[in-house]
């Protein structure tokens, strides 16, 4: 057991620290960073999915006014290491998918870099591209882990025997969409080579829209081939990412080859809302066969999801889909498999929970569809099944609420009146109805973080190169650190968001203030036992994240559930949430406001996700062919109605000190379940492929 | 660092197609010299260095980039800054409870705060913006597609807020904060008039 | 982008020689369509005239009508108190558009002469013969759920885009141009074209042509009416299909009525067939179905690859027979 903290600081309701900034604009992002007469990059795409560049003619753009470069595959710098084929941009002649970067312009303005791309002259030798996902393709093949470096594949009994031997089953296909990020700044650099720096090596500053300024360097001096210490990377804000700036894309490589070209001259490299529907990852469409049995009892007596997804041949992404259904329930016989397809298609990536998200999808209708074969309350079903210790490893869970959470939730919700019957509830001129589902989502800690606390003109001064997502890092680690080191939030600062902090890792997998808050934890420690209670100015002690010996006894992970309650017009069909409700045991939680913001935002993402969200993909082509917002439906504010999260008061002593599990994804992930249950106890109509558009329910 | 148009040798740059302009910007006057093809959204970032407006999406598709031209809320991004010779422009950064650039908050600025109505904070000068060229739109008695009676003046409800703010995305998702926020300030004035 | 030069003239005289000088010129409105497309590359012209300061701001009255100025912004029309009490399906169309921000900036002249939102013609690395005439239809076979469904060709199956124009179809309205040969007067109705074999052409005017009034006629029957606009989100997004219909009920008879649709065609699509079979009939559902039956009697659903738009159909009718339902019951 970790020792836990005592929380004075930690859960106050503290308004952010970065607040003033932000309402008014002032907050510098990665596009806006100070510079000297920047210049600007512009890229230029491939307009297939597969083929070769027979030549690239640079003339008529270095002929037009402000044009300083050309970059292409022939006058590209050589790049160090490229064994991640993500980041040999302008290596070789290869087009691996519609939308690769072929060649950059450099200029003076952002108006002649724009028009001077256009007049690059790149030819091509086109192939017929395989951008096709289907779940009969002969070609699919296992990987060898998914991304989380599980296994791909598990079984234990025998599933089909339980299916066969009912005697209620569920058997039927799932599909998720193709779905993008989109936050809504898009991905940017602004990159300075100044060669005279370092000993006259030179030295590459980075001001990057990203998750992680480590993570960036790490990549970008690798590739480059350049000591870590000629890297700068610094990001105090990003907005938004959820996963798509969890890994550096080909932007950011393509921004420090730009600069590296015009030596002393900041360049400014922003993509285009429509360039990071191809270049900044997706997440992957899955086709999931899901196989549920029980017996009259409603007790599971088999659980499979068979999951088909894609990837990129150039690139191999495998998302762990298949994670959900190994935990949730308990079953004797069980299976899950993972089969991809790579495609001549852009790189997938992470997006907000990768993995869980789509694969609670297609469980939680699927359960909800079992439920009412049945004829047994959803959430009596789940109570039914609700597994004594992690049903694959057989670990006890250090915490599992998640009955707490629907028996919550659904009181809040008026759930316990609800008459299950579908298509019987219609007034107003709508049908209504609604559903409910279950989150899962696991408590992570990363392996590397340090950071350093330093007593500077009578203030606790904290700098740990971590990120502010608009999760709040920037004041939550204020909370952390002051209940470390035992005072007032007003005598600490923590600085963040640059690699010259010491190393942190990547806000991802909801791990952030698990994994900075146990390292701040751990350097307050190393404070106080060097200095006591009255340091003197200069003092100063570092931490390395502590390892967490309990997580190799108990199976960690947050909890949650989603109500929905939903109306679909009788004579459009057009679908409504009037209601998404949801609670969530995330062990203890920092800062309400904050949590709530992170919950709500999760949720209405879900929301997109259950409603609005595909990316258009155009085989024929190979692209996203509604790649902008006008096409790519993200929730609006009207779409937003009454949606409130909340949690149970969790004390969870052995996930860290803290008693943080992370709230980054658990929100979105049960949502499309929830509403897609809703839809079909309004309408009737069962809807197995995301997103439930009214054409579906017509 | 940012400078006020451009330095004399990257000038000489700027060839083809420039004309002359000026623009009032939180209310301080500007002369400069713009492609035509510049944006009032660009000519506020990269030219003035006030990038309190900011750039989702340049196709008029998301809200970020809303300024209020001429006391309008309207979209930078689709604005070419040739067409607003003598307009005077404000940001979120510049509004207050007074005229554009006296300082101070602006009420928008605190309940945006209070309400967390924010995270990621890049939609958020837009939204700021927006939510007060609505409130007048709406002082002034102006309909949306969810005000039941045309004829009557509309009522400040979260349905009419929500419809109203629905050209500024967030994909964080701050829609409830933005809403109390919007409701707090309105319900403020309303009541105050 | 290529670049442009950039003209803002004092009236509409020298705005419309300027134009139709140059074969690459175009008029700019309130840009919300026009700055999009030459950013996209969809427009490409080497002058752009500002036509904002010159032409008519103002709404008056006209022989029991409206005159509405080309330059008056959609905000401003939608509020004005005239079109919200006699016009309520405009008002309506109106605000079901876009957003309140390009509300503000959109003009009376440049809404109807937005150009269509298919994929394909906004994005130039496809074929499109409505951008590059020749060059084929990527929309064909592609995703086309936002197609049309009526008077589409096998050059060009898109839809126009805008919610005003829904309305100003079922109103009788009447467009007023300046040209370089001087004044001319067309129905509202006229103003637009099916695709045919020439889908580059979206309306019947000439280069250098300026709308600079658009005229309401007195119309009863639009005082009661109304736009029903039907689409995935809830606000700011463009129409799957819309109706604008008006409709006067005497004695339990509709003595008459005006019905167009938006989403379905290439132009505002105006149902006389419609108008034809409610003409007499007693207001039912029935009654409703009939008419939408026969409006859409030729209508040709599209596959896609996104599955298609033959939900246009049943989704028309009822979106049809739910709007005379609610003004037939307003009626009462
Ligand atoms: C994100 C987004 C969402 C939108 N959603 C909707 C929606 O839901 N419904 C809807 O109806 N519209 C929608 N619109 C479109 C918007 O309504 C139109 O762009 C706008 O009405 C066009 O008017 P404008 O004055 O800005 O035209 P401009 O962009 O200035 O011009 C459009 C065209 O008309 C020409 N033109 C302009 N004025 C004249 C004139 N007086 N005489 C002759 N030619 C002229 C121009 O040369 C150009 O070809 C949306 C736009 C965006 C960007
Ligand atoms: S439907 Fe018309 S506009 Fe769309 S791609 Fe085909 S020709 Fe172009
Ligand atoms: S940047 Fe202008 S609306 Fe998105
Ligand atoms: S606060 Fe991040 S997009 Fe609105």
């Amino acid at each position: 057991m970790s020792e836990t903290l005592e929380h004075r600081a930690i859960g106050a309701d503290l308004p952010r620290r970065d607040g003033d900034r932000k309402v008014r604009g002032t907050a510098v992002y990665a596009d806006e960073s100070p510079a000297q007469d920047p210049v600007y990059c512009r890229i230029v795409q491939a307009p297939l999915a597969r083929g070769r560049i027979t030549s690239v003619d640079p003339a008529p753009a270095e002929a037009e006014d402000g044009v300083l470069a050309v970059l292409t595959p022939a006058t590209a710098e050589r790049l160090a290491d490229t064994s991640d084929a993500e980041y040999a941009i302008l290596q070789d002649d290869e087009v691996h998918f519609r939308g690769q970067i072929v060649a950059a312009v450099i200029a003076e303005t952002f108006e002649q870099a724009r028009y001077a791309a256009d007049l690059v002259d790149v030819r091509y030798d086109e192939q017929p591209g395989d951008t096709l996902l289907s779940a009969d393709r002969p070609d699919l093949y296992r990987p060898e882990q998914v991304e989380t470096g599980a296994a791909p594949d598990t079984s234990e009994g025998d599933v089909d025997a339980a299916v066969a031997a009912g005697p209620a089953r569920i058997q039927q296909t799932y599909t998720t969409p193709m779905l993008h990020n989109n936050p809504m700044e898009p991905h940017a650099t602004t990159a300075l080579w100044e060669p005279a720096s370092h000993g006259g090596a030179g030295s590459l500053t980075l001001w990057d829209s990203t998750q992680g300024v480590h993570t960036v360097r790490e990549t970008v001096y690798t590739v480059l081939g350049l000591d870590r210490e000629q890297v700068r990377v610094v990001c105090p804000y990003v907005g938004g990412g959820f996963g798509s700036k969890g890994i550096p894309h080909q932007n950011v490589v393509t921004a420090a080859m730009a600069a590296r070209a015009v030596p002393g001259r900041p360049v400014r490299l922003a993509l285009t809302r429509q360039q990071t529907f191809s270049l900044a990852g997706y997440r992957p469409p899955t086709i999931q066969q899901v196989a549920l049995a029980a017996g009259d009892d409603g007790r599971l007596t088999a659980i499979a999801n068979d999951v088909v997804e894609q990837t990129s041949r150039v690139k191999e992404f495998a998302e762990q889909t298949v994670l959900p259904a190994r935990t949730m329930y308990a079953a004797p016989n069980r299976r899950t498999s993972t089969r991809l397809a790579a495609l001549d298609v852009p790189i997938p990536s992470w997006m907000r929970a990768p993995g869980e998200c789509p694969g609670m999808f297609a469980p939680e209708v699927a359960m909800d569809e079992l439920a009412h074969e049945l004829g047994i309350d959803p959430i009596e079903l789940r109570e039914r099944n609700e597994p004594d210790t992690h049903p694959e490893s057989g670990l006890p869970f250090s915490s599992r609420n998640l009955l707490a959470c629907l028996r919550r939730g659904a009181e809040q919700f008026g759930w316990p009146d609800r008459d299950p019957l579908p298509g019987v509830r219609s007034h107003g001129g709508w049908w209504w109805g609604t559903g409910v589902a279950a989150s899962v989502y696991p408590t992570m800690r990363m392996p590397v973080s340090e950071a350093e606390i330093s007593r500077v003109d009578g203030r606790y001064v904290a700098r740990i190169g971590a990120t502010d997502l608009g999760t709040g890092t920037w004041t939550a680690l204020v909370q952390i650190a002051a209940d470390a080191l035992g005072v007032a939030v007003d005598e600490v600062d923590v600085l963040i968001g640059d690699t010259d902090h010491p190393m942190a890792s990547v806000a991802g997998g909801s791990s952030g203030i698990n994994t900075w808050g146990s390292t701040l934890v751990a350097a307050a420690q190393e404070f106080r036992k060097r200095f006591g209670d009255t340091p003197a100015d200069g003092d100063s002690a570092r931490a390395g994240v502590p390892a967490n010996e309990a997580a190799e006894r108990y199976a960690m992970s947050a909890f949650g559930a989603q109500f929905a309650e939903v109306a679909v017009h009788a004579d459009t069909g057009e679908i409504r949430v009037p209601r998404l409700y949801g609670t969530f045991a995330v062990g203890r939680v920092v800062n309400p406001r904050m949590a709530r913001s992170q919950l709500v935002g999760g949720m209405t993402m879900g929301l997109g996700m259950a409603l609005y969200e595909n990316s258009l993909f155009d085989p024929r082509t190979g692209h996203v062919v509604n790649h902008d917002l006008a096409e790519y439906h993200v929730p609006t504010q009207a779409d937003v109605a009454d949606l409130r999260a909340d949690w149970i008061d969790e004390h969870d002593p052995h996930v860290n000190a803290m008693g943080t599990k992370g709230i980054g994804e658990i929100g979105i992930v049960g949502t499309a379940a929830a509403v897609a249950n809703a839809a079909w106890h309004a309408t009737g109509t069962r809807v197995r492929d995301l997103p439930v558009t009214l054409d579906t329910v017509l | 660092m940012f400078l006020d148009g451009l330095s004399p040798e990257r000038r000489g740059t700027l060839r083809r197609m420039d004309h002359e302009l000026t623009l009032r910007v939180v209310g301080a006057e500007h002369r400069l010299s713009v492609d035509s093809r510049t944006s009032l959204l660009d000519a506020l970032r990269q030219r003035l260095g006030n990038t309190s407006p900011k750039k989702g999406c340049d196709h008029g598709q998301c809200g970020s980039c809303t300024v209020l031209v001429d006391g309008v809320r309207v979209l930078a991004c689709l604005t070419l800054a040739v067409t607003r010779d003598g307009s005077e422009v404000v940001t979120a950064d510049g509004l207050s409870a007074g005229p554009p650039g006296s300082g101070g908050d602006h009420p928008l600025h605190r309940a945006f705060v209070d309400e967390d109505a924010f995270q990621c904070g890049y939609c958020t000068p837009g939204q700021v913006c927006s939510a007060v060229g609505m409130l007048d739109e709406f002082a002034r008695g102006r309909p949306s597609v969810v005000t039941g009676d045309l004829g009557a003046a509309p009522e400040l409800d979260d349905a009419e807020i929500a419809e109203r703010m629905s050209g500024n995305l967030c994909r964080c998702g701050a829609y409830p904060g933005i809403r109390a926020a919007v409701a707090r300030v309105g319900r403020e004035r309303e009541g105050t008039r | 982008m290529r670049p442009f030069d950039y003209q803002a003239p004092a009236d509409a005289g020298t705005a419309v020689a300027a134009v139709a000088a140059r074969p690459d010129a175009a008029f700019l409105g309130g840009g919300t369509n026009l700055v999009d497309h030459l950013r996209l590359g969809v427009a490409e012209p080497g002058l752009l005239v500002d036509v904002t300061g010159l032409l008519p701001t103002g709404i008056s009255d006209d022989g029991g009508g409206l005159r509405i100025g080309a330059g008056v912004a959609n905000a401003d029309l939608a509020a004005d108190s005239r079109v919200r009490r006699h016009y309520p399906v405009l008002a309506r169309a109106l605000l079901s558009g876009a957003s309140g921000q390009l509300r503000n900036m959109a003009t009376t002249g440049g809404n109807p002469l937005q150009r269509t939102r298919c994929l394909y013609f906004q994005d130039v690395t496809t074929p499109c013969n409505k951008r590059s005439p020749g060059s084929g239809c990527a929309a064909i076979g592609g995703a086309t759920r936002q197609h049309a469904i009526l008077g589409a060709s096998e050059h060009c199956i898109a839809t126009h885009p805008s919610d005003m124009a829904v309305a100003l179809s079922a109103l009788d309205a009447q467009v007023e141009v300046l040209g370089p040969d001087g004044e001319r007067t067309l129905a509202f109705g006229e103003l637009h074209r099916l695709p045919g074999d020439a889908p580059e052409r979206d309306t019947v005017l000439e280069h250098g042509e300026l709308i600079t009034a658009i005229v309401l006629p007195p119309l009863p029957v639009a005082a009661r009416s109304d736009y029903r606009k039907v689409r995935d989100r809830a606000s700011y997004a463009f129409a799957l299909v819309s109706v604008a219909a008006a409709l006067e009920v005497t004695e339990c008879r509709i003595t008459d009525s005006r019905v167009a649709f938006g989403g379905v065609a290439h132009t505002p699509w105006r149902a006389r067939r419609a108008e034809r079979v409610l003409r007499g009939a007693t207001p039912s559902d029935e009654a409703f179905h009939a008419a939408a039956a026969a409006e859409l009697a030729d209508a040709r659903p599209q596959d896609g690859v996104d599955g298609g738009n033959a939900f246009k159909i049943p989704l028309l009718t009822r979106t049809l027979a739910g709007t005379l339902r609610d003004l037939a019951r307003q009626e009462a």
